[in-house]
């Protein structure tokens, strides 16, 4: 099973495939073959799941020649070791949850068939990702994702705001491919092969380094800011709020936004070869972290403060990942690799079932703004537990799968105190945002009595995927206790296996920063003991901040969509005036000088060619009068001619004479034959 | 010899101005005739006193009598059928074929 690991992705293919061609009319039918396909992709990473737990990580590494020279040499292939291994059980498993759930999300929805296809080939395309073993081909993928995930997030494109957000990930996302290609071609012109193992002996033998390794590093880096949402790309991700909710919970969990970290941690060598570019990343992570946790602190949208919390926990990873190629680059061998990639699987799991319990929800009641929410545990038993559940795993309580691994990204800012006091603020700042919307939502009095009325359960094929799900929040975590040795960390190392060890201080500091979070958050929304409003007043500033998302969306269409339209209206005046003005100038000329050449040709040329013709029809009315018709006349003139032969023969003045009297006899004959034209000619009488 | 060739040129000259003058087509054809008449005069005169051995101006003129007897039949046979047609053989009204 594991040599023909690589037949993991064609099974949604297939599935995409079928549907597409064959069965979407039939829609059973193609959820039908849909789910099953996954189940199958599923089965599969699982057996290969074990075959890599039987062989300890020991990576496996098949590929097919596609371009083979020595400047340049292109192929696809698979690469598999512990981490795609992980990484393939988590997309399988996520996915299959969330098709399974769709089922009743998505239930009477007109477009059902071409959903479930491009769910298929959303799942098909970051499996590729997960499994290529080249730059290239993950290139290939990165841009199928993006591609599925345009078609996905504007799936309503009935709605302008979807079909907007649809354009604006899209569009965002490939201003870090634009990054990520550039960081490629370097790439390929410096070491002459996108492959991963080949790419890292070259960078560790020194072929490529200093300024040039840290720019190949940022820009590909680039590619994973777009894709995995962090600053300054990051203004799709909430936007694409738009799209179908289990496909929210798709793309934050398994797929799209796990390519980017999924990227940093598969090119990890390229990126710890430079401490300028790990120190980027690490940078842009914790930014990203921190804006987007306050972000979070004051949105109403139940799926946008999903949305800022996947942001922020995205750059928890970019930041323990990045952490770890600083320390790398610095010869140590710290936790952060491993926290990262932990962190990337076990949020996968707790955040699709975050967001496929707020689809729950919003079956229920309809909208998206929790202030229409509230009292919902009383009638939806098991979304609000699967949604605690959650919650507590990404607060970071014991002994939830989220403690574990937040509490490994916070040791591995160990040796950076900034970072270890932010991270910890991060914590304390997502434990509650997290709890005010668990309050809001599930407890209190419900603050919009209809929609509570209509709320109900929702059915099975929803509640089964949470259930799922929820046992994974809280036990997928503990394959990396920091007891076992031989846990998540030996099996996903890179480099040097690094094994961190329990570490009782930053799990205690860690439970009293995430208590405390939830506590606030149970003071503020649930007992009601402070006011919220007031302390959106107190500090109004902040809070408008916050609630504004830091103002990014209008920065950027200040700074950059107006003076852009601008240009282009400038662009467009250019154009019309003086593009088409000369065009029309050119235009005008043509004609004008065409005018010209017709008055030319109309009377000098034909005036040549008629004035020709008249002089010889004038020429010729002089001279037919010598054809008279009279025999006579006739005799006379070859007599006329015979005596000026004869004369030119004797005298040297005959020719002239000839000439002469030609001339006087034509005339003589002309005249008179006008003084004669009077006389009746006899008519021609033609009997036989 | 210039007797004869005087006689030729006085016949020749009569017979121009027949041709030129004579309205009647008969006539014309008449004048035609001694206009011929004049050239077969010079053949034999130039034959009898340059080349007496051989015959060849006789024989040349008997050609001319022969020939000019058939031009003869072609002339009487047109003008008879201007006649016939215009009821008249006054030259001077037959001038159709004019520009």
């Amino acid at each position: 099973m594991l040599e023909h690991a690589y037949f993991i992705p064609f099974y949604p293919l297939i599935a995409f495939l079928v549907i597409i061609f064959f069965t979407r009319w039939k829609e059973k039918l193609s959820a039908g073959i849909a789910i099953s396909m996954i189940l199958l992709a599923f089965v599969h990473s699982v057996f290969v799941l074990i075959a890599m737990l039987g062989r300890h990580g020991h990576p496996l590494e098949l590929s097919m020649p596609f371009i083979e020279h020595p400047a340049l040499k292109l192929e696809l292939g698979m690469w598999i070791d512990g981490l795609t291994a992980v990484m393939l059980m988590v997309v399988t498993i996520v996915s299959a949850c969330v098709h399974i759930y769709s089922l009743g999300y998505m239930h009477n929805d007109p477009r059902w068939s071409r959903y479930f296809s491009y769910l298929c080939l959303f799942t098909f395309s970051m499996l590729g990702l997960v499994i290529a073993n080249n730059f290239f081909m993950i290139f290939i993928f990165w841009e199928l994702v993006g591609l599925t995930s345009y078609l996905l997030i504007g799936f309503w494109f009935e709605k302008k705001s979807a079909s907007d957000a649809g354009k604006k990930a899209f569009i965002t996302t490939r201003i870090g491919d634009l990054g990520f290609i550039v960081g490629l071609l370097i790439l390929t012109f410096y070491v002459g092969t996108l492959n991963y193992q080949e790419v890292f002996a070259k960078v560790q033998s020194g072929a490529i380094s200093g300024g040039l390794l840290a720019a190949a590093g940022i820009f590909i880096f680039c590619g994973a800011v777009g894709k995995s949402a962090q600053f300054p790309l990051h203004v799709w991700l909430p936007d694409a709020m738009e799209g179908p909710t289990p496909v929210s919970a798709l793309i934050h969990a398994a797929t799209m936004v796990a390519a980017g970290v999924y990227l940093v941690a598969r090119g990890m060598t390229l990126f710890a070869g430079s401490a300028t570019a790990s120190m980027v990343i690490a940078s842009i992570g914790l930014i990203t972290s921190f804006m987007a946790a306050t972000i979070a602190l004051t949105q109403n949208d139940i799926k946008r403060v999903l949305a800022y919390s996947t942001v922020s926990q995205l750059g928890y990873m970019i930041m323990a990942l990045g952490l770890y190629g600083v320390d790398l680059a610095h010869g140590h061998h710290t936790a952060g690799y491993v926290a990262g990639t932990f962190h990337l699987m076990t949020h996968a799991f707790f955040k699709a079932l975050l967001f496929l319990g707020a689809g729950s929800v919003i079956h229920a009641v309809h909208t998206n703004d929790i202030n229409f929410m509230g009292g919902l545990s009383r009638k939806m038993k098991t979304t609000t537990i699967t949604f605690f559940i959650a919650s507590l795993s990404i607060a970071g309580i014991f002994p939830l799968s989220g403690f574990w691994s937040k509490d490994e990204i916070v040791a591995s800012t160990t040796g950076h105190p900034f970072f270890m006091v932010v991270t910890l603020l991060i914590a304390f700042m997502t434990a509650f945002y997290m709890f005010r919307l668990c309050f809001l939502t599930f407890t209190g009095e419900p603050r919009d009595k209809e929609r509570f009325d209509h709320a109900h359960e929702s059915p099975k094929t929803m509640t089964g995927p949470l259930t799922v799900l929820a046992f994974l929040a809280i036990f997928a975590g503990w394959v990396g206790l920091p007891w076992l040795h031989h846990g998540f960390s030996s099996f996903v190392y890179h480099d040097v296996v690094h094994h961190a060890g329990p570490n009782y201080v930053l799990m205690i500091v860690s439970t009293i920063v995430a208590v405390s979070g939830i506590g606030l958050a149970y003071a503020v929304y649930y007992k009601k003991a402070i006011s919220a409003d007031a302390l959106a007043d107190r500090f109004k500033l902040l809070y408008k901040i916050s609630f504004n998302k830091w103002y990014i969306d209008e920065i950027y269409d200040a700074v950059i969509i107006k003076p852009l339209l601008g240009f282009t209206k400038v662009l467009w005046w250019f154009d019309a005036n003086i593009i088409d003005g000369l065009v029309n100038l050119m235009g005008w000329l043509t004609v004008k000088w065409a005018d010209l050449k017709m008055w030319f040709d109309k009377y000098i040329i034909d005036g040549i060619v008629n004035g020709l013709g008249y002089i010889c029809m004038a020429g010729s009315w002089a001279v037919k009068f010598m054809q008279s018709g009279s025999l006579q006349f006739y005799a006379l003139m070859v007599m006329a001619a015979a005596i000026g032969i004869m004369l030119y023969r004797v005298t040297s003045i005959g020719f002239y004479f000839y000439l002469i009297g030609l001339v006087i006899v034509a005339l003589l004959s002309v005249l008179v034959k006008m003084t004669r034209s009077d006389r009746v000619d006899a008519e021609p009488n033609i009997e036989g | 010899m210039l007797q004869y060739l005087a006689l030729a040129a006085i016949l020749f000259a009569i017979g121009v101005f027949g041709v030129l003058t004579r309205r009647n087509a008969i006539g014309i054809l008449m004048s035609l005739e001694l206009m011929f008449n004049a050239a077969n005069i010079n053949l034999v005169v130039f034959n009898k006193y340059i080349g007496p051995d051989n015959l060849i101006g006789q024989i040349f003129a008997l050609f001319v009598v022969v020939i000019a007897a058939a031009e003869a039949v072609v002339g009487l046979a047109i003008v008879l059928l201007l006649y016939r047609n215009w009821r008249g053989i006054d030259v001077d009204h037959i001038n159709i074929m004019k520009w």
